[in-house]
């Protein structure tokens, strides 16, 4: 006798969270505009506000769109459930904050997104939460920096601006060794090309700017649970296992179990912090998850194509994209990412600022913007922009050269890319 | 709250209430491999309600010390020891699944069993050899097995009414948690049980139409020897009903128990 067989993840991608509208029989998922949910009478009210019955009461708690996007990511990820955000960086925050205060810290790899960076070695250290940055690629580095208070690990998948592959498996081990979790941010790999519960991560977020809406029309994240940290046997987050006077004295892992975190995150941060998805993002990011399992293919495959061209140009000094033999993380990547490395890297053209910039000038099909995983093929020239004031060696320091560039490469045909980036070269090696 | 029941740890969810010897006493048993949390919403509801609430996890689940309990008779006397180190001397039971079985042999063997209401039961539990076989064995298949059988077909497609939550993750993640062999031990128990006694207090069948793990009409023995029971169909729900169709329970519970 055959065993019972879960959804695949293509069928996840379209379906999951939702059934069709029970009052109108809409397929599509309906987007519900509306900031609150009328009663049925005053003792369902005070159901709902204390959690003795399913529901939504006001938005920025919950809404019927954005819960099905959260449950959809969550299904695809393995989790248990998910909580949508306002972004990316909300969803980091949300995270931080349900597990720690003011006394904690943080121990996070180095090669992180710029924002992440900011809230972690900034913004946060200004209300009691230290963060140690190490060596994400060095196991003893982040063994060696976890100390008595410290709560939480983190990594990005695929860190930035080297394209570093997390070593999940081992980070998570360390994590697990100290009693606490280990979250990831996802961002650049997606569901469809890394599971990170699966190799032992216990939360993770995704900017679902980038490529799980793909279009590059909306703003939000997403903050996903496995569900698998036990929290009360760790003995070290009083946030979920100890009585919380702001709500009902409710001990949090007590009353769920298994969603302790989310139901912290959710009563208190979104109730209290108020970093909410609107409903309209929340379709909108949906329409892009719909084709994730079609996009992402397409990604790897132009991905793969335009590192081909770039690693063989005499005009590039080199190629930084995990798939190639000459990066640090090749073997740890075909461990871990056996369906693509994503479609996001950094290349070095010689001739440092003064060609990075002619290079940029000279794109036609490459959007230069702030972004990544959008559809549309992006560029950027940190040197220039996002890191304009640092000087050559302060750069360096950063991993980043004067004539690095950064691609984002979308699902245009392949040889136009090629061409436009060709056209620019030769640009940049008259500049 | 945490407890002594034969000399070990035990725990109970009181919906944060202190005991009130006042108010009259419900308490919820869980199913194979589960844990008091199920019932969740239920539970809080009846213990802001005018109840005392005890949700128990059975030793080996949750928060409660092992080893497993073998049997549903030895569950059953389990349950009646942790009401007696509280000094219970009535209650109303809500069982669901295994802990459906358990009220049921309650019911037939001790006077303190004031209502039950059976939830997701059938009679006999068999379990299919696949299922116990993997258990048996500590494959995460059994844990799948659980998890897709015990939620109505459409459960992956369609949306939770508990905002945001994805219902299969949720109960792996909970299987996942168990010791090796005490999905065994449960899956086992419920295959093995035999209700010879009689129930004579008032009793009530919640029962999912969609039900693949014990189908409704797999109740009709038992609703046959308890006669006067109530029944309620949840239509939309399968074995899950807590979480399936949570209002629809709680609606039906409250009716019951008013």
């Amino acid at each position: 006798m055959a065993g019972p067989k879960y959804p695949g993840f293509d069928t996840l991608a379209l379906h999951a969270g939702q059934s069709p509208d029970p009052a109108t029989g809409a397929r599509a998922v309906p987007v519900y505009q509306t900031t609150s949910y009328v009663f049925r009478d005053t003792e369902h009210a005070a159901s709902l506000f204390n959690m003795e019955r399913a529901g939504h009461v006001y938005s920025r708690i919950s809404n019927p769109t954005v819960a099905v996007l959260e449950e959809r990511i969550a299904a695809l990820e393995g989790g248990v459930g998910a909580i949508a955000t306002a972004s990316g960086q909300a969803a980091l925050h949300l995270a931080v904050s349900t597990l720690m205060g003011a006394g904690a810290h943080i121990v996070a790899s180095g090669a992180l997104y710029g924002g992440s960076h900011n809230l972690l070695g900034y913004t946060l250290k200004r209300f009691g939460i230290e963060t140690t940055f190490v060596n994400g690629r060095n196991p003893g580095d982040w063994k060696k920096a976890i100390r008595e208070n410290t709560r939480l690990l983190f990594g990005e998948t695929l860190g930035n601006p080297g394209i570093d592959v997390l070593d999940i498996p081992a980070i998570s081990e360390i994590a697990h060794a100290s009693k606490v979790p280990l979250l990831v941010d996802a961002t650049f790999t997606t569901p469809f090309l890394m599971k990170p519960f699966e190799l032992g991560a216990d939360l993770l977020y995704h900017s679902a700017t980038k490529f799980l809406g793909g279009h590059g029309v909306a703003i939000g994240g997403v903050l996903v649970d496995s569900g698998r940290f036990d929290w009360e046997a760790s003995g070290k987050f009083d946030t979920l296992t100890a009585p919380y006077a702001g709500f009902h004295n409710m001990d949090f892992e007590e009353e769920s179990g298994t969603r302790a975190f989310l139901l912290r995150a959710r009563r208190e941060g979104l109730r209290d912090f108020g970093a909410c998805m609107a409903p309209m993002t929340a379709f909108q990011i949906l329409q892009g998850i719909e084709t994730l399992h079609l996009r992402m293919p397409r990604h790897v495959e132009n991905t793969r194509k335009v590192v081909a061209y770039l690693s063989s140009h005499s005009s590039v000094e080199k190629v930084l994209y995990p798939e190639l033999k000459d990066h640090p993380d090749h073997d740890l990547c075909r461990k871990l990412l056996p369906n693509g490395a994503g479609a996001v890297f950094s290349f070095d053209i010689k001739g440092g600022r003064k060609a990075g910039k002619a290079f940029i000038e000279a794109l036609r099909v490459f959007s230069h913007l702030a972004n990544v995983g959008d559809a549309k093929s992006l560029v950027i020239h940190p040197a220039t922009t996002t890191h304009y004031r640092m000087s050559d060696a302060d750069l360096k320091k950063a991993g980043i050269g004067p004539g690095t560039v950064r691609l984002s490469i979308g699902l245009e045909d392949a040889q136009d890319l090629i061409e436009d980036l060709d056209r620019a070269l030769k640009a940049a090696a008259r500049a | 709250m945490d407890l002594v029941v034969d000399k070990k740890r035990a725990f109970a969810y009181t919906a944060a209430h202190d005991f009130d010897a006042g108010k009259p006493s419900m308490v919820f048993l869980h199913g194979a491999g589960l844990d008091h949390s199920l019932f969740g919403l239920q539970s809080r509801y009846f213990g802001y309600h005018g109840w005392n609430v005890l949700a128990l996890d059975l030793p080996g689940h949750g928060r409660s010390a092992g080893p497993p309990v073998a049997s549903v008779a030895a569950m059953a006397d389990w349950v009646s020891s942790a009401l007696e180190s509280l000094h219970i001397e009535k209650a109303s039971l809500v069982g669901h699944s295994m802990g459906a079985l358990i009220s049921l042999e309650c019911a037939s063997r001790f006077r303190w069993v004031d209502r039950i209401a059976l939830l997701g039961v059938g009679y006999p539990m068999k379990v299919s050899e696949p299922f116990l076989d993997a258990a048996r064995r500590n494959d995460p298949a059994a844990y799948d097995m659980e998890t897709i059988w015990g939620h109505a077909a459409p459960v992956p497609l369609g949306g939770n009414p508990n905002p945001g939550m994805w219902m299969y993750g949720d109960m792996l993640a909970r299987l996942r948690r168990l010791a090796p062999g005490v999905l065994y031990n449960d899956l086992k128990a419920c295959n093995d049980y035999q209700f010879a006694g009689q129930v004579k207090c008032p009793a009530l069948f919640i029962l999912g139409k969609r039900d693949v793990m014990t189908p409704a009409k797999t109740a009709a023995e038992l609703q046959k020897r308890i006669p006067d029971a109530k029944t309620v169909l949840v239509p939309l729900s399968g074995h899950s009903m807590m979480a399936e169709a949570p209002d629809e329970t709680l609606d039906a519970l409250i009716a019951f128990f008013a």
